[in-house]
């Protein structure tokens, strides 16, 4: 990719040694023992801590050492040691070079969409792993492969591995490579921070993942306290790296937010804003207000368990339903964080392979800012049966049913843009139409939750589990996918072979509802969730469900071979805009230079205009023709 | 047969519409009669009745809704696609004002009606359903002062029940009386666990420090399924136990043979409190 001679590098050995992953890792290492150490010392004289068995003071200390090596050893510390040095500041040196820009910091939007494109993928496949093992212990109504602590271990990595990856699955990778591009910009408003959130994530996953060795973690991705106050040392992991994750997400949505607000090219009118962007304008400002919440209640957490205050403990006065209420505070929104990147993914692909344009654009961005604004609002359905505030359900329930409203906008944006429609299916077309059978069901099945007397039935069951895995796996699982068979043509400059493409696509769909469609009736037929013993008759369906989860994993591994065999062994260079879009982002050339545009276009026209007699043009690329402001 | 630009069109709205109508037909009475009576939970008690009857209303009106997002689609993927390797537009149409208002106006109508409706059976016509409604119940039903109090102790990871009108002695099988309003008084002494009660319709969380009430009215006498339905740990899973609804005679009976077994040891036990604080527990995995 990068334009210099190759003859001007220095041997491969010699490109390991500076500010990149191996130092940072060496760097962590490193500060997790200093950080222990220290966090011993301060122990002393705390016979809370030394009369147990375990010092959550020196696991967090070294959590935190470990976090500030890592960061140091890729390079973050050298740009304000600089300044104090009296540098002048320049992204120039991080922006170019070869291969290895991928393993440092890199202030590059596109290398950083390209780190997170793998780095939170790695993450996912570690995540969906987990599942396959909690499969296998369902197959059996009594423990058999894993003993309980084990599979609450797999059920609590699984969940909160997916939730914390999974939120920045679209706007990690699409988000940062395409916004910029999208809006006709050179860069993000901050590259630095840009770098830091991703950096962030390998750090939380690592620490996440060392939790096994810690006697692993009891309480699923929820983190309830006062069990999380209780639980082993595995828990000060899942604490540790929830922070920094909701660190990462609150940097992201405020570094997402300012670019989309300040840097749009002259021309980028709102109403000409790709409706990608818009939602990512929607769920920026959700992390951003939402992930700061989860940072407080992680924090409580982290008192409770080092520095032996209570906010959790009923005895001494505390409240588990503080803990209730902070944690869906951001965990409401935050299932939003997930869903809206996918509405703007499918209605972004929606239009080009329908070749029309985009059916009631307004409207979509009403629904999506309509779901924003409510997504604040419905957080106590969590806590319909829990005991507090009783009085409010018919509130809570009343806002839960109205966010259907601004969501049955998506799928009345899709109704529309498919009206008498010259339709291609594509892979990811047939993604992003998967995508609305998936989250209808999941939708349609969440008002079942809404509803208090019905939720009495449902409440903690199987019937939950398959509602939120069909509007996260079949919405926003299906989103990402989508935007990968369309966009990597463009990220990685090669195509994706459509065969095995579509096998995958078939047998993820098919198999992801039997999966989980069986489930709803598990949850009807009272199988509680995240137990590993369950009734006797209900082993068929268990049986069922694990056999159909398995093929789900077989077409992951469709997935991964489809891109070694096109990446690495078949390379076709995919064309410049394969799929004759009129989005920004396919008028560059391939690979995307290093600041996309020559010159900042000019937008003179929507992105969507497909069939409108004498459109002009997306964009003017040369506009010399203009008055030249300030060049 | 309408015409656009000279050529003949298809009606497919009147179409789809037609073809959705048919399915509905099918699939509501089906719902209603056939599905309906197999939906969960059985009707052991009035709040499980209810419960049922919500699930059934619902299901009903929202799979005509699903019918008719998927008739739609799969009608598009038929009529709608290209058939040749070219890549050509179709009609640019932006929208329509009245098919958006037309839209808003109907789901805003279903989603509203469903929130009167679901505030309704919440707390007029169920009394709670018989959730958990915290320790001052917003929805109380008529008598409510005279309901056998029931107190259910979740702990790691047994649940034990109480009965204060009998001697506050605790038991660790739960037994109540048929056609007797019973006020389940749920708490915990550790971690918070949920009580679920499939066949009664029961669903309160067991939070410690909290009295967490709910109502249940059993309708005939049998065995029910308890369970933990929020992960309390380790043996979340075997939190399982049957309950009975006995005749008035026969739970009389129980009761007083289990006044006789507990008499010994009933001294030992706690004063019988609404809620109880013991040493916080650390570090019990």
């Amino acid at each position: 990719m990068s334009a210099t001679p190759i003859a001007a590098q220095p041997p491969v050995w010699r490109r390991l040694i500076g500010f990149n992953m191996l130092t940072g890792l060496a760097l962590g290492i490193g500060g997790w023992f200093l950080g222990a150490w220290i966090g011993g010392q301060m122990a002393v004289g705390h016979p809370y801590l030394q009369g147990t068995d375990q010092n959550d003071v020196g696991i967090y200390m070294g959590y935190l050492f470990a976090v500030i090596g890592w960061l140091v050893g890729l390079g973050f510390a050298n740009y304000p040691i600089g300044r104090l040095l009296g540098r002048a500041p320049s992204l120039r040196h991080h922006e170019t070079g070869s291969w290895t820009r991928y393993f440092r910091l890199c202030t590059d939007h596109k290398v950083v969409g390209i780190q997170y494109l793998f780095g939170v993928g790695i993450f996912f496949f570690i995540g969906g792993l987990n599942a396959m093992l909690m499969r296998t212990e369902l197959l059996r109504p009594v423990e058999q492969a894993w003993p309980a602590s084990q599979y609450l271990t797999l059920v609590s990595l699984h969940g909160t591995m997916m939730i914390m990856m999974t939120s920045a699955f679209i706007l990690g990778p699409f988000g940062n490579y395409f916004v910029p591009i999208m809006i006709g910009a050179r860069r993000m408003a901050f590259p630095r921070i840009e770098a830091l959130t991703f950096w962030l994530v390998p750090a939380a996953g690592l620490i996440l993942l060392s939790a096994i060795a810690f006697g692993g973690i009891a309480t699923g991705w929820t983190g309830y306290a006062p069990l999380a106050d209780e639980g082993r040392a595995g828990m000060d992991a899942y604490v540790m790296s929830f922070i920094l994750i909701a660190i990462s997400l609150t940097l992201v949505g405020l570094n997402l937010m300012a670019t989309i607000l300040t840097m749009r090219a002259p021309g980028m009118s709102w109403t000409r804003l790709p409706i990608f962007v818009w939602s990512v304008l929607a769920t920026s400002i959700l992390m951003a207000l939402a992930a700061p919440v989860l940072v407080a209640s992680m924090t409580m957490v982290l008192m409770d368990r080092a520095a032996n205050t209570s906010f959790f403990v009923a005895s001494v006065g505390g409240s588990q339903y503080l803990y209730e209420n902070l944690f869906w505070f951001f965990g409401h929104p935050e299932v939003y964080i997930l869903a809206l990147p996918g509405f703007g993914i499918v209605l972004e692909i929606l239009p080009v392979f329908a070749r029309k344009p985009l059916w009631g654009y307004r409207l979509a961005v009403a629904g999506m800012l309509g779901v924003t604004l409510l997504s604040f609002m419905v957080w106590q359905h969590h806590l319909f049966v829990s005991g507090m505030n009783a009085g409010l359900r018919p509130f809570y329930m009343l806002t839960t049913e109205l966010i259907s409203i601004p969501t049955g906008f998506i799928f009345l944006n899709a109704i529309g843009t498919l009206w008498r429609a010259r339709i291609r299916f594509t892979v990811p077309m047939l993604f992003a139409l998967a995508f609305f059978f998936n989250f209808l069901i999941g939708g349609l099945s969440g008002i079942f939750l809404s509803d208090v007397p019905s939720d009495v039935t449902t409440h903690g069951s199987y019937f939950v589990m398959a509602h939120f895995h069909y509007t996260i796996v079949g919405g926003l699982v299906f989103a990402f996918f989508g935007a990968v068979y369309y966009w990597l043509p463009k990220m990685l400059g090669f195509e994706l072979n459509e065969t095995l493409g579509k096998i995958h696509f078939w047998l993820f769909f098919v198999f992801f509802n039997l999966t989980f469609f069986p489930l709803f009736a598990a949850g009807f037929l009272d199988m509680p969730r995240r137990v590993s013993t369950y009734a006797p008759h209900l082993q068929t369906l268990n049986i069922f469900v694990s056999a159909s989860a398995y093929v789900i994993g077989l077409s992951m591994l469709i997935f991964i071979a489809n891109l070694i065999w096109s990446l690495v062994f078949v390379r076709q260079p995919a064309a410049e805009n394969p799929w004759v879009s009129r989005g920004l982002e396919w008028q560059v050339p391939t690979p995307v230079p290093i600041e996309n545009f020559d010159r900042i276009p000019v937008i003179t026209s929507g992105p969507y205009e497909y069939g409108v007699p004498n459109a002009p043009p997306v964009a003017d690329f040369a506009p010399g023709a203009l008055p030249a402001a300030g060049r | 047969m309408t015409t656009i630009a000279g050529e003949p069109v298809p009606r497919h709205g009147v179409r789809i519409f037609a073809i959705w109508l048919v399915l509905t037909a099918i699939a509501v009475p089906l719902i209603v009669l056939v599905l309906g009576p197999h939906l969960p939970p059985p009707h052991m008690t009035v709040e499980s009745v209810d419960q049922r009857n919500a699930n059934i209303v619902m299901t009903a009106l929202l799979v005509p809704i699903a019918l008719l997002v998927l008739v739609y689609f799969i009608y598009s993927f038929v009529f709608f696609r290209e058939t040749t390797d070219a890549i050509v537009d179709g009609p640019p149409i932006k929208g329509h004002a009245g098919a958006q208002l037309l839209w808003i106006v109907l789901t805003s109508t279903i989603v509203l009606a469903l929130a009167v409706w679901g505030s309704y059976t919440l707390i007029a016509g169920a009394h709670g359903a018989g959730g958990g409604q915290g320790p001052d119940p917003a929805a109380k039903p008529t008598g409510y002062q005279h309901a056998l109090p029931v107190q259910v102790i979740g702990q790691q990871w047994e649940w034990t029940f109480r009965y204060p009108t009998y001697g506050g002695i605790e038991t660790r099988d739960l037994a109540i009386p048929e056609h007797t309003l019973v006020a389940f008084h749920v708490t915990s002494l550790d971690v918070t666990h949920s009580f679920w009660a499939y066949e009664l319709g029961v669903k309160a969380d067991a939070v410690p420090g909290v009295d967490n009430i709910a109502y249940v009215n059993p309708r005939h006498t049998g065995l029910f399924q308890i369970r933990c339905a929020e992960l309390c740990g380790l043996w979340h899973g075997h939190m399982s136990k049957k309950g009975r609804i006995l005749a008035s005679s026969a739970f009389q009976a129980w009761i007083s043979a289990a006044q006789k077994k507990n008499a010994s040891i009933v001294k030992y036990l706690p004063k019988y409190s609404r809620v109880y604080y013991p040493a916080p527990l650390r570090r019990a995995g």
